[in-house]
């Protein structure tokens, strides 16, 4: 009798878990498995679904693929542009938004809108504000002439320009949680430090230096991680502003180099796509395992 | 000691202080709004009028709505509109409801493997998505799927991040609660619908906000999986737009179709202001 | 040095949103602190005296009055200039910096001529760890250290650029009962040696009986009265002072002066003289009363407590204010508890009388007869 309840109960345990296990078994475990699987399964045809040999000969092709080279070259630039910039700035920000006590919230809102809105929607705006078309120079070159500079095609001009407007709408769209979780993890801080700190007549730059910055220390490395993360797997935003010919733009990012091998004119070639689906997750696992170990020594607790 | 200079100085520094803060605010925030009011501007510009200003102008004197009309019948954006809102709704109902089980089994049965299932589940928190999308893709392929709601929906259904935060909520709901219930006899579907979800609503709602914003936005997953515009979400569909629809240059119209579907979400976003930064600066990230 | 507080006053807006009324935290609060004296600012939570600390430490600024440090008026001096020293409730210790530090943390903002090399700024903090005596524990985290320890190093941080005031804000509130009667020994003796004009915070009256040279009692941002704290205990101004000085606490009566006579219900208790026939509220302290078989004062024995060298009779009586009467009498005097009802004289001195309006203390110290 008892040893009957307690089967039922392991069923009863289980059965609550089937719907989600079976989700995630699907469409997240199996993957997992084969997307290795395909990674080493050389010459896979994609129609037939047969394939030649097992070896590392993807791995060899995509690390060889001009493209992806590219696109390697493009994501690591967009990571190390926009990863600290995005960081200092919404730093500042927060601090200065933890300063003021009027407007704060409005502010907060407006700050915050960029997270709700459809990348590609506002990519589109971005990309009208940027272009310079035979008809008009844009808004942004419009302020570039203003300021006596010459004008500039952000959307299909030279490389440099490409990567700035890039980079820009990058910064624009991760802004709003950085903010959220600074200005949170600053308003945490108790205000006790703070008056310590005024009473002994520390100045504002090294209270911020000796007492902020380490007491959101934790947070800002959490957002340092995320980041990398984030910036490793762009592909929405570079589409919104380039178009989804990204290659023939020159501007492809990692995981674009992953979906264009899968799908599309270029596509039908699932174990390339896993090979490079698989560099892109090493090189963020070890640059994550990177910034754990920085963390570790600059982190107080 | 000059007590009165002292004083002064300190005033003026303040001053000088609050100024600058005041005005790095501002100008991120007009950074932030400015492409919001362009948008809205340059959807309510006439086709005549946009095209003629070699220098685009800050405002318009004759606005008109025509682009709008424009939006909804030169392409199929209210077809665009319905399919956002049938996917988004079907995937976050069948995410509530796995999610709730799952949570629910997590936090208050006793099972054998619970331990392991668990660890299994948040392990899989850290698995990116990109890896997983080519084998999924390769999948709904094969099940002939591709162009179907259910190649659509299914592999966007499960957040594994939701089952930790509402398990955690759950398991804040006292013991002596369910006690209580057993010794009425309560079945646990029971107590599960009957007390639990009534009284984890804030996180619930939180959970279902931030998967109908995922939703909204989801863009690769849509792009892999159709490829006739009839099954278009409303971020395939303006990337449709963008590259074919209205001929490329019809700005204006294309301006007001950015409004139409950025608008459902900017209002839901301060309906439910507070929920979502809360819901967001506990573990929400985007994408 | 000295310390002037003249007509303090401090508005803060109010909360909500239809009601706007300005909170009035800290009215009218004028006092002299002589140079050198330990000073404890009392009363219930909410009642300004955390208000009138930060003002004298220049966190924040008066709505109206002004405070002089010695002859100088420092009213709108900000608090880096003024020169004190600030302990914090939960000592607020950087997390991130060991004790020394911590400790050092204050001599590193000195700028110009004021500038301290690091060998004289090792030692300055030797100096003030010495004084409280946390030598040993100077490359510990604040985290690794108990409640106590915590304590020591947040007031050698405060001490240590020699300040002129020594500012502390609730000193004892998160240590244990143990630790607390041992740190506040420990804040005399450090207060004694360093001769620093010190302004304690705390709730506790007893904490600020034991320790102080004066105590400010205050309620709803108003002083009720300031004093040496016997002096308080013995004649209080008001029937909240009373209630609020001494443990247990006093026991209040409704009551009438008839005739010359305290009357408590229909009995008459004490002669009183030069006042008129009035409805009174009196106040008799626990050790006020004394075990008399043909006492005036009767009341009904509800136990007796034995603590050792004195007893603690409860009885009741129907013109208390509170259930419980407590009195403390010495355990030679033997209570019937048979009888049910206990006799009680009164030492007058211990009888305090308060007009039933304003709550005011009626004076009757003129006309003393002993029973």
């Amino acid at each position: 009798m008892k040893r009957k309840k307690r089967l039922n109960d392991n069923i009863k345990g289980w059965l609550y878990l089937l719907p989600a296990l079976l989700f995630l078994g699907a469409f997240m475990v199996y993957p997992l498995i084969d997307v290795f699987v395909y990674s080493f399964e050389e010459g896979y045809h994609s129609a037939s679904q047969t394939y030649l040999g097992i070896g590392a000969y993807n791995y060899s092709y995509v690390l060889h693929d001009p493209y992806f080279l590219q696109a390697l070259q493009n994501t690591f630039l967009l990571v190390i542009i926009t990863v600290p910039l995005s960081t200092v700035i919404a730093i500042a920000v927060s601090v200065g938004l933890n300063s003021i006590k009027a407007l704060r919230d409005f502010f907060q809102t407006v700050y915050f809108l960029p997270y709700v809105t459809n990348t590609l929607a506002v990519g589109l705006v971005f990309m009208i504000l940027f272009r310079k078309t035979p008809y008009s120079d844009g808004f942004i070159n419009l302020i570039i002439r203003f300021f006596g500079g010459s004008s500039v095609d952000f959307i299909e001009g030279p490389y440099w320009a490409k990567m700035f407007v890039l980079c820009f709408y990058t910064i624009w769209v991760v802004m709003p949680f950085k903010i959220l979780i600074l200005t949170s993890a600053l308003s945490s801080v108790n205000q006790d430090y703070y008056k310590a700190a005024k009473v002994d007549g520390t100045s504002r730059w090294r209270t911020f230096i000796k007492i902020t910055l380490p007491m959101i220390s934790p947070m800002v490395f959490y957002l340092i991680i995320t980041g990398f993360i984030g910036a490793f797997k762009a592909y929405s935003d570079v589409v919104a502003l380039f178009g989804t010919n990204l290659n023939a733009a020159g501007m492809n990012t990692i995981v674009g180099y992953v979906y264009d091998m899968l799908y599309g004119d270029s596509g039908g070639y699932p174990s390339y796509a896993s090979a490079a689906a698989i560099l892109l997750f090493v090189i963020v696992l070890t640059i994550t395992c990177i910034n754990l170990l920085g963390s570790k020594k600059h982190v107080h607790y | 000691m000059d007590f009165q200079k002292i004083e002064k100085q300190t005033r003026i520094k303040n001053g000088i202080l609050r100024s600058v803060t005041c005005l790095f605010l501002g100008i991120w925030g007009l950074i932030v709004l400015f492409p919001f009011y362009w948008m809205i501007l340059t959807s309510v510009k006439s086709y005549g009028a946009y095209n003629s200003e070699y220098i685009p102008k800050f405002f318009t004197l004759s606005p008109t709505f025509e682009n709008y009309r424009e939006a909804f019948t030169a392409v199929p954006l209210g077809k665009y509109l319905l399919n956002t809102a049938f996917f988004t709704l079907c995937t976050t109902a069948l995410m509530l409801v796995a999610v709730t089980l799952a949570a629910f089994a997590f936090a208050r049965l006793q099972f054998k493997g619970k331990k392991i299932a668990f660890v299994g589940f948040l392990s899989l928190m850290m698995i990116p998505n990109e890896l997983v999308v080519i084998t999924n893709f390769v999948t709904i392929t094969n099940l002939d799927m591709r162009n179907t709601f259910q190649g659509l929906i299914f592999p966007s259904v499960m957040s594994v991040f939701y089952i930790y935060l509402l398990k955690e909520n759950f398991e804040q709901i006292p013991d002596s609660l369910y006690r209580a219930a057993k010794v009425d006899g309560t079945s646990d579907f029971k107590y599960l619908v009957k007390v639990m979800i009534p009284m984890s609503k804030p996180t619930l709602v939180t959970i279902t906000i931030l998967k109908v914003i995922e939703c909204w936005n989801s863009y690769v997953w849509p792009r892999l999986i159709t490829d006739n515009p009839s099954y278009y979400l409303v971020s395939n569909g303006i990337q449709e737009i963008r590259e074919n629809g209205f001929g490329r240059e019809n700005v204006p119209a294309m301006m007001a179709a950015v409004v139409v579907i950025s608008v459902p979400l900017i209002f839901l976003f301060l309906a439910f202001r507070r929920k979502i930064m809360d819901g967001v600066s506990r573990g929400g990230t985007k994408g | 040095m000295k310390i002037v507080l003249q007509d303090l006053t401090k508005k803060f807006p109010g909360r909500g949103r239809k009601k706007r009324e300005e909170v009035v935290a800290v009215k009218d609060f004028s006092f002299e602190i002589p140079d050198g004296a330990l000073v404890g600012l009392l009363g219930p939570s909410g009642c300004g005296k955390s208000t009138t600390l930060n003002l004298i430490s220049g966190l924040e600024q008066p709505t109206a009055g002004k405070i002089f440090f010695g002859n100088e008026d420092v009213t709108d001096l900000p608090a880096e200039h003024r020169g004190i020293g600030l302990v914090f409730q939960n000592y607020a210790l950087y997390p991130h910096l060991s004790v020394k530090q911590n400790i050092t943390f204050p001599l590193e903002n000195l700028k110009g001529k004021d500038k301290l090399t690091k060998a004289q700024m090792n030692e300055k903090a030797l100096e003030a760890a010495h004084l409280v005596q946390i030598q040993d524990l100077m490359e510990r985290k604040p985290g690794e250290l108990s409640g106590g320890q915590q304590q020591r190093v947040a007031i050698a941080r405060a001490l240590v650029k020699n300040p002129s005031v020594l500012l502390l804000d609730e000193p004892l509130s998160n240590l244990d009962a143990r630790l607390r009667l041992q740190t506040r020994e420990e804040i005399r003796r450090i207060q004694r040696e360093t001769k620093i004009t010190t302004i304690f915070v705390t709730h506790d009256q007893e904490e600020a009986m034991s320790i102080s040279d004066l105590i400010v009692v205050m309620k709803e941002g108003v002083v009720q009265q300031i004093g040496k704290p016997q002096d308080v205990y013995d004649n209080p101004a008001n029937l909240f002072v009373a209630k609020f000085l001494g443990t247990p606490p006093i026991n209040v009566f409704h009551g009438e002066i008839r005739d010359g006579m305290l009357h408590i219900g229909e009995e008459a208790v004490l002669p009183v003289c030069r006042t008129e026939n009035q409805k009174v509220f009196v106040g008799i302290r626990p050790e006020g009363f004394i075990v008399q078989e043909d006492g005036p004062f009767s009341c009904a024995l509800k136990g007796v407590e034995v603590m050792g060298r004195d007893i603690s009779v409860l009885s009741s009586n129907e013109a208390s204010l509170n259930p419980t009467v407590r009195s403390i009498v010495d355990s030679r005097h033997r209570v019937d508890t048979g009888s049910g009802r206990v006799r009680f004289a009164l030492n007058p001195r211990k009888v305090l009388l308060f007009t039933k309006d304003t709550q005011k203390r009626i004076l009757t110290a003129a006309c003393e007869v002993s029973i």
